[in-house]
């Protein structure tokens, strides 16, 4: 390409945003479209976190406080429904449109205007989802996993709404995860291998394609649900010869893949900030690229550990935990590299490092949990308890979110161009830490002392670790007010942040201004520069 | 802002207002069968485990974050990279694994094999109560939450204490016992009408979802004589909270005395039914059954849930012919379960009950029309 044709093909590049509000509907810029899904997340946790307020206020005490049975298992399912499809994956998306382009030397996403459809759908999927709380019969009620047939012949109305709102979020993902291959495969630069990509662009690009084989999965079942419902079908109905237990199949088959989906892109972030810190080369670059690959494999093969109680033949109980329990290995893999990247390093312990280090330790916990989970017979006394809900919040809480928080207080400066307050993001990080641990490891203890989860109201002895969970809760809950302020006083009125505000950070997208520039990279970067920015030098 | 106000002093009650409490565990329990102690072993094996990797791994974490900062003036080496490392850390774990798989395969096996057990308990899930049939005894019952239980429910900290209910069993009492024989192999069929529930005794470590059209079996062999209890552990709607389980196990002498007594109460309960009963009686014990029956969905003002759970108050089929509500409750009709556990003259009582209360006109229905349509 002659230097004038490049000249003239950026001319209508270089004019930036449009003014006002139109310009987040109609825009198609990575950046932009990025931020539209982080403050979606961000209301949506929001949303959710007040839900589990709601369930933790009327877990306080024994007895019926505040809601009836039927409007607390609302609260339970719409909490899980909303913080798994409505903050967790939106963030996890938001980062990538936000760092991808940026990572890979790409002026910005391959599908720009697909781009925008995909966020824009999910306001609306959100809308309808919130909305059945205010229908006749109320939201559904049948916890996240809308197991059949609770949620086919025994569910209300709104229920129809909710299976809608999941076909609109599963486009939503799919077209993300389209959006995020084609980037990473076609848009990366020339000059890029893929072994030279950075971590988080390798988790993502594994991670698309996990959604891109599940998605599709969870479609079917709530079209099952929907024919089942209203069409006279009996794909779960015994009498009509279908089976319940084949939709909680179909439904873990989308269900484990979708864990992994919360969780690797969190492995990405955590491979970036702790090498940056730690002022040494990420340990064993190849080696996580393969044990994230080796569990995105493994978690499409593995489903029917959430079903060991639902009378399944001792060989499968056998297959399924011998395969579980081999998930342990290649996620042991990647802990033990972030351990040995951290060794003999020069560590500092700036915010994001404090939410790095904590995620290792909490995530790790979460994974024990989840080894003794995996051991079917001790299943037995696990299954469906508070221990299950301990586990799953371990690794989502402080593993996927820790890690989205991590990834935010790092990026930051990048984002805005402003540095963030450095006392205000401690103390806000060790207030979190506190309160987190307080909320959930009690809950190991209920689940072994044996409470179910999904209950309203308990037995008295479970009393004092329910009403200690709950008191971390409130405060936990209280944290995010100070996490708002901390962002928003960020933007407004934060110091500038230099290019490289982490001085030891790699990554092409240091390379750029801070703030980053509206398109990414006019020009591909270069071997040379490639190289100098790779983790695996 | 009073709303906040409001809000705050709501919770600073709740949070200030707490009554005596039972005492709380940290642990599994080890249970009182061979099977629950061999999972019991497991779990702390498996425990013992996490802890001494985690000692391990952390213990790494913790030197380096202590001892290789830069504030000590700690200057970063420029290692990334040692295949024989990766090697050893993927292969430890898999020892590690494989060691733990053995005896957890062994104890899998012990579970879900059976090679004969000496009776039979049919367990049927319902939303929100458990029915059991002895087959070869000819016994069936069904189990709901004690009334003592339901009473506390909505009571605040202090009326609860004024009502005194017994502390230990709270959510955790029923009307009518499973009670079961010590040292026999009792294998459970395990069953629902409705949704799936979950039928689980931590002391037996037996726990196992009953799904509606299939019949799952789960064995039990009960060493030691005591009340046991557990608790519905598979989300089934409203009520899943308040559908415990209560097992007595017996001697067995006892247990045969107590055959020997719920047969002749069956035969009596026949022979009841073919005598005309008085409105009054009818209503009495039509308020009982429908009250642990009836009320969770209908609600125990018969108003019910608009939406969800028809009203029983003022309602076409409560004031209308008798026929159509024996017909719905014997063999209910969608969300509405089948009662024909229930027998003829608690049918009779409770359709009466719901015919003529609530300020409803309906007829009053016999034990014998119940026998009649069956």
């Amino acid at each position: 390409m002659s230097a004038t044709a490049t000249a003239a093909a950026h001319d209508d590049h270089h004019h930036g945003p449009e003014k006002g509000l139109l310009r987040w509907v109609k825009t198609t810029n990575h950046k932009d479209i990025g931020s539209l899904y982080m403050w979606f997340a961000f209301i949506m946790l929001l949303v959710g976190g007040v839900l589990a307020l709601g369930i933790r206020t009327e877990l306080l005490q024994p007895g019926l406080q505040l809601f009836e049975p039927q409007v607390f298992n609302q609260l339970t399912t719409m909490h899980g429904l909303i913080m798994v499809f409505g903050a967790i994956m939106p963030a996890f998306v938001g980062l990538a449109n936000w760092l991808i382009p940026m990572m890979v030397g790409a002026p910005d996403m391959a599908l720009p205007r697909m781009n925008n459809w995909s966020f824009w759908i999910l306001p609306f999927a959100g809308g309808i989802l919130i909305s059945t709380f205010f229908m006749e019969g109320g939201a559904p009620a049948f916890g996240w996993t809308f197991y059949a047939p609770l949620s086919t012949s025994f569910a209300p109305d709104s229920t129809d709404f909710f299976i809608f709102a999941v076909h609109l979020l599963g486009f939503s993902s799919i077209m993300g995860a389209i959006n995020i291959i084609a980037t990473v495969l076609n848009m990366r630069a020339p000059e890029m291998r893929l072994m030279d990509m950075p971590l988080f662009v390798w988790t993502w690009l594994i991670t698309s394609f996990l959604l891109i084989g599940a998605m599709p999965v969870l479609a079917g079942a709530v079209t099952m649900m929907l024919t089942d419902r209203n069409f006279g079908t009996a794909f779960f109905d015994a009498a009509g010869g279908g089976d319940p237990v084949m939709f909680q199949h179909i439904f873990w088959f989308f269900g484990h893949p979708e864990v992994y989906i919360m969780i690797l892109p969190a492995f990405g972030i955590i491979s970036h900030i702790i090498p940056t810190f730690a002022r040494k080369p990420l340990f064993g670059y190849s080696s996580m690229v393969y044990a994230t690959a080796s569990i995105a494999f493994l978690s499409y093969i593995v489903w029917a550990h959430h079903m060991f109680l639902t009378g399944m033949p001792v060989a499968g109980e056998l297959y399924f935990m011998y395969a579980t329990m081999l998930i342990a290995v290649p996620t042991g893999v990647k802990v033990f590299n972030w351990v040995a990247t951290m060794w003999k390093g020069s560590m500092t312990f700036e915010t994001p490092m404090l939410w790095a280090l904590s995620f290792v330790f909490l995530f790790t916990i979460g994974g024990f949990s989840g080894l003794m989970l995996g051991i079917a017979p001790a299943d037995i006394q696990y299954h469906d308890t508070y221990f299950v809900v301990a586990h799953f919040h371990y690794v989502l809480v402080t593993g996927a979110l820790w890690a989205i928080i991590a990834a935010v207080f790092y990026w930051l400066p990048k984002w805005t161009g402003r540095m963030y307050n450095e006392t205000l993001a401690k103390i806000h990080f060790w207030w979190a830490l506190i309160a987190v641990n307080i909320t959930f490891f009690p809950q190991h203890f209920l689940g072994l002392a044996g409470m179910p989860r999904r209950i309203p109201d308990y037995a008295l002895q479970f009393s004092d670790f329910n009403y200690v969970s709950s008191i971390g809760s409130f405060a936990f809950g209280l944290s995010f007010i100070l996490l708002t302020y901390i962002i928003v006083d960020c933007i407004r009125n934060g110091k500038p942040a230099e290019t490289r505000p982490w001085g030891s950070a790699k990554g092409l997208e240091w390379t750029l201004a801070s703030p980053a520039p509206y398109h990414s990279f006019d020009l591909p970067p270069t071997r040379a520069e490639i190289l100098a920015e790779s983790q695996h030098s | 802002m009073k709303l906040l106000l409001t809000l705050t002093s709501a919770l600073t009650a709740l949070i200030g207002s707490r009554s005596a409490l039972a005492e709380y565990t940290l642990n599994m329990t080890q249970g009182t069968t061979e099977i629950s102690k061999d999972i019991y072993g497991l779990h702390m094996m498996a425990f013992w485990v996490c802890v001494v990797i985690g000692l391990v791994v952390f213990g790494a974490m913790f030197y380096s974050i202590i001892a290789h900062r830069k504030s000590k003036g700690a200057k970063a080496a420029h290692f990334h990279e040692s295949t024989a490392v990766e090697f050893i850390w993927t292969g430890i774990p898999i020892l590690i694994l494989i060691a733990m798989a053995i005896p957890a395969s062994k104890t899998l096996i012990d579970v879900e094999i059976l090679e004969k057990a000496d009776m039979t308990v049919k367990v049927t899930g319902m939303q929100w109560k458990w029915q059991y049939d002895y087959p070869e005894e000819g016994i069936s019952f069904v189990s709901n939450l004690s009334q003592s239980s339901r009473d506390v429910i909505n009571a605040s900290p202090e009326e609860r204490e004024a009502v005194n209910e017994n502390e230990d069993t709270y959510l955790l009492s029923v009307d009518n016992r499973v009670v079961l024989p010590v040292d026999t192999t009792i294998r459970f069929l395990i069953t629902s009408s409705d949704v799936i529930h979950n039928w689980w005794i931590p002391s037996f470590a037996l726990k196992q979802d009953a799904n509606p059209g299939f019949i799952n079996d789960a064995w039990a062999r009960p060493t030691q004589i005591g009340t046991f209890r557990g608790q519905c552990a598979e989300l089934c709607g409203k009520d899943h909270g308040f559908m415990p389980i209560v097992v007595d196990v017996v001697s067995k002498e006892d247990y045969a005395a107590w055959v020997a007594s719920k047969q002749a109460e069956k035969v009596a309960e026949a022979a009841s039914a073919t005598m005309a009963w008085t409105e009054a009686d009818l209503l009495a014990r039509g308020e009982e059954i429908y009250n642990a029956n009836c009320s969770g969905c209908h609600q125990k003002d018969g108003s019910g849930i608009p939406g969800v759970f028809p009203a029983m108050k003022g309602s076409e089929v409560t004031n209308g012919p008798a026929e159509y509500q024996l017909d719905l409750v014997i063999n209910g009709k969608g969300g509405m379960p089948a009662f024909k556990m229930l027998s003829d003259t608690d049918i009779a009582s409770v359709i009466t009950y719901e015919r003529r209360s609530f300020g409803n006109n309906g007829s009053v229905v016999q034990p014998s029309d119940v026998t009649s349509v069956r």
